[in-house]
């Protein structure tokens, strides 16, 4: 009984004779006990942490099967099954520390990506919204129109016996009654009530109660004439009807759609549009796969392509300079207040910090309120009312946008510089000194060098941060000023993410699938960048 | 054997916990599960809608109202107004949208073009609105919408500074700069530009957007170049920065209405809706049709906003009865305008409140204005045109009538590109 008396120390029943067994086996084996399956107040934890892991998972699950994502319903059932395999197995030790992790990079990291990637060789934007049922049926129900000046009906909905839905109008005093089957008829029998159809023999009325249980199948439902080309009868609040012709019907066999006044046929043209042979297309398309035309698009379009360049180049300059800057003078200001002769050195720090308490498109903004050209404070009170354009001119709000990053950014560098110039041992320095080296080569041959070794990767993520840095440049110049002439509304100071923004979404109609092909772009050339990086920090490690 | 024991009841514990969140689900079935038929049992009988929180707070009473007569549930969701179209356009095809939006007619060309609103017959109700704002939500031959309320800019007059304005725009400024105000006229602008206040003074160049056909509706021609459209660059020019400097980029729309509000001028081209802040701030005003710069009328461009029903709802027949038969009432409107300050698009309301002089200033100044187009194409258009107009005040265009070209030039390839 020595390895129950090591594990288990709460008041469980006694085990079995064998379970006694498993366990010694597995403590002569190991030299420890799992808590996979010992009854210690641990195993009572996780069984019902599990047990809520797996309600939830439950619980997704049966929300996705009601509204019919299979996706997110496979793909729940086997995080579930891995999880209780998992956490219920003796062996997965490794796995028990891992999975969480794997389960949120899956999600967080991998499944972003892989929806991106998969919009960017679609068409998914303006007209090509959703799917072809939509927009077959968007585009039918667009083409339907309400005869010129023809009359309302007061409209009764009914049903016959065997609940088969259908219209009772009121025309010109007398009562008129069908279904969907059945063409109009007259009810000579039926009683009328203040305009409206109370009783028709041969049908039920149905109460507004009973009508909001099919309000699909009541809005639906086309009542014809004995002569069809007059149109049909339909409601849309299920007490007036109208009479209604369609131009356009769609033929399930063929998936085309014919106009009927001008006997004109759309066909599917495989890319998401129903398309007639003069090449016109019906206005709502629906979301096709298109390869990798949103790719080529970006150096094909003309419009594109000349100011893509000039983007490029700038949001290199501006991560590469966003980082120096921000570096050099963090890294200034930490060896200044590291030194143990300044005083207060605890004060300033904590005042120094304090741009990085405030969150970036805040500070944008309010950075573009001090910068107004002739309101704002810089100008108007420190200047004494020069109106010096600092967003508006090309040159000046490039500087703009560096200096205020610089603002946002350097507490972060001297956050992390101080912290790693304390950690270098000061044996080091004694030993420069002795040797007779001055501050300058101290500098250049200790402090950088082992400084470089912990923030290289840091600078690596500060690149790949800045190159992205959507908010500050869209607070605190929304990429302007703009080229002036460009031939897409691009501006002096938008960087790449700035630039997809304002194509894919400002200018004109959204393209989805366009802004994920270049966000992929941007991923790959940040991720080439940052493993280049990474490579060279490897490197540095080499040096001493 | 204990183990199986206790993965037994770790497997019992689970299926009793998801028994417990999947009961509810299956209760609502059973409540409305009645009919085979009903597609999507759960929703029937409520009714969702979108609306802005001035909006939604005017549709309180109605909604009651409704809900009383009908016995359903009507559940106002409140969003920014500026969400309500993107996060539509995602959602509706998804079938979790709502069942009715609140919106603008400028929309109503994206909304249509990605299939996402149904017609809305008006029937009888139609000839009840103003003819502008039922054309307004007018696309491609159908009626998507059920409009509310319109909005047009007008002249604002602060009549402690200025009495008996003159007709025409250069006479405005002259007087303007008489009285010693710091702007003889605000319009407000901000470094994008902002084409839709400027729009007035460019149709009394005579070089409206785009070209219309005999009706008065749009068709999909740009007519704002040619020599109209150059005359009114070089006059922008003039004003501007480098001209007499009476607009400026730096004026934003948060700047000319603390300035007016502040009496530092005495005339501002705004909207109903900034007339609170003014009369609050104790400004005496009279709102006034704009004066010509070109000579020909100065039409402002006429929004109306209203209520769309997705073409994704399952609840068409509430939907409809709700906004046919309930929000276009006068006194729904009429709450509305009291809210929102907007002009109720049904003609019984806007006579009720056609008393308030302040609404009857607009109407008169949106007389002869034209609706904003609603292709959706128009958001390109927006951003080149106010640049360019942003550029010419400013005076880094140095060459209007080659840069009001070029404009057209750009917007012409955005527009074929589309």
């Amino acid at each position: 009984m020595k390895g129950r008396d090591a594990a288990d120390t709460t008041d469980a029943p006694p085990p079995s004779p064998d379970e006694v067994a498993a366990a010694e086996r597995a403590a002569a084996g190991r030299g420890t006990t799992s808590h996979a399956r010992e009854m210690g107040p641990y195993f009572v934890v996780k069984l019902v942490l599990l047990a809520l892991i797996d309600a939830f998972g439950l619980f997704v699950i049966f929300s996705s099967w009601q509204v019919e994502h299979w996706g997110i319903l496979a793909s729940m059932v086997a995080i579930l099954v891995v999880v209780n395999w998992v956490y219920f197995s003796r062996r997965m030790i490794a796995a028990k520390y891992l999975f969480p992790g794997l389960v949120f990079l899956l999600v967080y990291q991998l499944f972003t990506m892989g929806y991106t990637a998969y919009i960017s060789f679609t068409n998914y934007g303006t007209g090509h919204n959703a799917t072809r049922e939509d927009a077959v049926a968007a585009n039918l129900a667009q083409n339907e129109s309400r005869v010129p000046d023809s009359p309302s009906y007061p409209l009764t909905v009914v049903t016959t016996p065997d609940g088969e839905l259908g219209f009772a109008i009121v025309d010109d005093g007398e009562v008129l009654a069908g279904t969907a089957e059945q063409p109009f008829e007259e009810s000579p029998d039926a009683t009328v009530a203040d305009g409206d159809v109370t009783e028709v023999p041969g049908y039920d009325v149905l109460s507004f109660a009973q009508i909001l249980e099919q309000q699909n199948e009541i809005t639906n439902l086309r009542v014809g004439f004995a002569d069809a080309d007059e149109g049909s009868i339909r409601t849309q609040d299920g007490s007036t009807g109208y009479l209604y012709r369609s131009v356009l019907t769609y033929d399930e066999a063929t998936g085309a759609i014919t106009n009927t006044d001008t006997g004109v046929v759309y066909t599917d043209n495989g890319e998401g549009s129903f398309q007639a042979e003069d090449g016109s297309t019906l206005l709502v398309g629906w979301r096709v796969a298109v390869g990798f035309d949103n790719y080529t698009a970006m150096f094909t379009d003309s419009r594109l392509s000349g100011p893509f360049l000039s983007v490029l180049a700038w949001t290199f300059a501006f991560a590469i300079l966003s980082v120096g800057t921000t570096f050099f003078l963090g890294l200034f200001l930490a060896i200044v207040f590291n030194h143990p002769a300044v005083r207060g050195r605890r004060v300033i720090r904590s005042l120094l910090i304090l741009p990085y308490a405030f969150p970036g498109f805040l500070s944008g903004l309010v950075w573009a309120g001090l910068l107004n050209r002739r309101f704002g404070f810089i100008n108007e009170v420190l200047l004494g009312g020069a109106e010096i354009p600092w967003l508006t001119d090309p040159w000046l709000a490039k500087l703009s946008v560096i200096g205020v990053n610089l603002w946002l950014g350097f507490p972060y560098m001297f956050l992390i510089a101080t912290g790693a110039l304390q950690a270098i041992s000061t044996d080091m320095y004694e030993a420069a000194r002795i040797d007779g080296a001055g501050a300058g080569r101290v500098f250049r041959s200790i402090t950088l060098p082992l400084l470089m070794i912990s923030l290289a990767p840091l600078l690596i993520a500060s690149f790949a941060f800045n190159f992205n840095n959507f908010n500050l440049i869209f607070f605190l110049t929304e990429g302007g000023p703009n080229f002036p002439g460009s031939p897409i509304a691009v501006g002096a100071t938008d960087i790449l993410i700035s630039m997809v923004y304002s194509v894919a979404f400002e200018s004109g109609t959204q393209q989805f699938g366009l802004a994920s092909a270049m966000a992929i772009m941007i991923f790959i050339m940040v991720g080439v960048i940052s493993w280049l990086g990474f490579r060279q920090t490897h490197k540095l490690e080499e040096v001493i | 054997m204990r183990r199986s024991i206790v993965i037994t009841a770790a497997v019992g514990l689970t299926m009793a916990l998801a028994a417990c969140g999947g009961g509810s689900g299956s209760g609502d079935e059973e409540t409305t599960g009645a009919e085979e038929t009903t597609e999507a049992g759960e929703s029937a009988g409520t009714l969702t809608i979108w609306a802005d929180e001035f909006r939604a707070a005017a549709l309180t009473d109605i909604v009651a109202q409704f809900e009383e007569d009908k016995g359903v549930t009507v559940e106002i969701v409140e969003k920014n107004f500026d969400d309500i179209r993107p996060e539509f356009i995602t959602q509706a095809p998804t079938g979790e949208g709502p069942d009715i939006i609140v919106g603008a007619h400028d929309w109503a060309g994206e909304l249509v073009t990605d299939g996402l609103v149904s017609p809305v017959e008006l029937g009888d109700v139609a000839a009840d609105f103003a003819e502008v704002a039922v054309s307004a939500f007018t696309y491609e031959g159908s009626v998507y919408g059920v409009p509310y309320g319109i909005e047009n800019v007008a002249l604002v007059r602060n009549n402690a500074l200025a009495s008996d304005t003159p007709a025409t725009f250069d006479e405005l400024i002259a007087q303007g700069e008489a009285t010693g105000a710091e702007y003889p006229v605000l319009i407000q602008m901000g470094e994008e530009g902002d084409a839709f206040h400027m729009y007035p003074l460019q149709t009394s160049f005579g070089a409206p957007v785009f070209a219309t056909d005999e009706s008065g509706s749009y068709i999909p021609e740009l007519a704002l170049g040619g020599a109209e459209g150059t005359a009114f660059a070089e006059y922008l020019a003039s004003i501007g920065q480098a001209g007499s400097g009476v607009l400026d980029t730096a004026i934003t729309g948060d700047i000319a209405r603390e300035a007016f509000a502040n009496g530092e001028s005495p005339y501002i081209i705004t909207g109903p809706w900034n007339i609170a802040p003014f009369t609050d701030a104790g400004v005496d005003l009279t709102v006034l049709p704009i004066p010509s710069a070109g000579g020909q009328p100065a039409a402002p461009f006429v929004g109306v906003q209203g209520f769309y029903v997705s073409a994704h709802s399952e609840n068409g027949i509430l939907a409809n009865e709700f906004l046919v038969n309930y929000a276009a009432t006068e006194d729904v409107q009429v709450a509305m305008y009291e809210t929102g300050g907007r002009i109720p698009a049904l003609t019984a309301a806007a006579e009720a409140v056609g008393d308030d002089p302040v609404a009857a200033g607009f109407t008169a100044a949106g007389e002869i204005g034209v609706p904003m187009p609603s292709l959706p194409q128009m958001n390109s258009v927006w951003a080149f045109w106010g640049v360019t107009e942003a550029n010419l005040v400013s005076g880094v265009a140095t060459d209007p009538a080659a840069d009001w070209a070029t404009m057209v030039e750009n917007i012409q390839g955005a527009i074929d590109a589309a």
